[in-house]
């Protein structure tokens, strides 16, 4: 098991896990986000060769209403 | 045709919307189907990680094929931060450059903190972003986001959803006299008139959000906002007559009276 911060809040998972399982888990397949880990941008095309490690920082990020 | 251009990419619509504040997305995409926009402002915020799967998600009810999404760093207090959301944004909508920056200075007014906002177009216009950025009515500060490389300036007309209006005409007067890229009113209209006056002081184009959204009816606030950017420009291509506040001019012919206003006299 590894454990993740994401968006802040702290989970365990599985391991080992790419972004795309991540995704994947989080019932987030095919929606239109974007992921930052560590604060580096991962490209979406990139998300099943990217694998995650313990003590990772994750952001997943959607557009939203705003002005 | 007059079009607005931004980043040599022409738009018939001068009026830009946000989407936030919408009772739902349905409301959100009749609104901006009403107000004509193009261009339609979004924010990026963390999305929920299963707490509710099948979420509906803006980008369904706004296609990014039919408009162009103007991601927004509302929310950020920092250059650093403005830059990072900007990042995430370009990767969230397939390396789409154009964006809008805004570096608040106090969750308060919202008033933009000038210092950061020139540090992080620096930073954003060097990778490749086309900027729009959200700045005060201080026309130096608007000359330095223009030679900074920012495709469009856009002053407050006052404090964000305070729907004041345009407080400091003379100010944003300068602003276009100086720029050479589009300026836009960003923030602080209350009504149709507001937008009229931000067009006929010559603004390139108006970006509102609370106007509409917060209005009891908004689809027909948006429609009336459409109409208002039009009538302002129009005035203002076609040029208002002067001022005359002491003498009166009749625009009816002032000869063949039947009863000429000497005979009235006493």
């Amino acid at each position: 098991m590894i454990s993740l911060t994401v968006n802040g809040e702290r989970r365990r998972f599985e391991a080992p896990l790419t972004a795309a399982q991540l995704i994947a888990r989080l019932e987030l397949t095919g929606k239109r986000v974007a992921l930052e880990r560590n604060g580096e941008i991962v490209p979406r095309g990139r998300f099943d060769q990217q694998p995650l490690s313990d003590g990772d920082r994750i952001e997943i990020v959607v557009a939203v209403g705003g002005g | 045709m007059d079009q607005l251009v931004v980043a040599g990419k022409t738009y018939s619509s001068r009026l830009l919307v946000g989407t936030g504040k919408y009772k739902d997305f349905a409301q959100t995409r009749a609104a901006v189907e009403a107000s004509g926009a193009q261009i339609v402002t979004v924010a990026i915020r963390r999305t929920n990680i299963g707490q509710n799967p099948g979420e509906p998600s803006l980008l369904e009810s706004l296609p990014p094929t039919r408009f162009t999404i103007l991601p927004n760093t509302a929310g950020c207090y920092s250059a650093q931060d403005a830059v990072r959301t900007l990042r995430l944004a370009r990767e969230l909508l397939d390396g789409h450059a154009l964006v809008k920056l805004e570096v608040l200075g106090d969750p308060h007014t919202l008033y933009p903190n000038v210092v950061e906002t020139l540090s992080a177009a620096q930073t954003l216009v060097k990778e490749g972003f086309q900027v729009m950025v959200y700045t005060s009515d201080d026309p130096i500060i608007a000359k330095q986001l223009e030679d900074i490389g920012c495709v469009a300036v856009m002053p407050l007309a006052s404090l964000i959803g305070s729907g004041m209006g345009i407080l400091n005409p003379w100010n944003l007067q300068i602003i276009i006299g100086n720029a050479k890229v589009p300026v836009l009113v960003d923030a602080g209209v209350g009504t149709a008139s507001d937008a009229a006056i931000a067009m006929e002081l010559g603004c390139d184009g108006v970006l509102m959000n609370t106007a509409i959204a917060a209005a009891k009816d908004p689809v027909l606030m948006a429609s009336a906002m459409k109409k208002a950017v039009e009538a302002g420009r129009e005035a203002y291509l076609a040029g208002r007559m002067a001022k005359k506040p002491y003498s009166a001019s009749p625009s009816s012919p002032t000869s063949g009276i039947i009863a000429p206003a000497h005979n009235k006299a006493a």
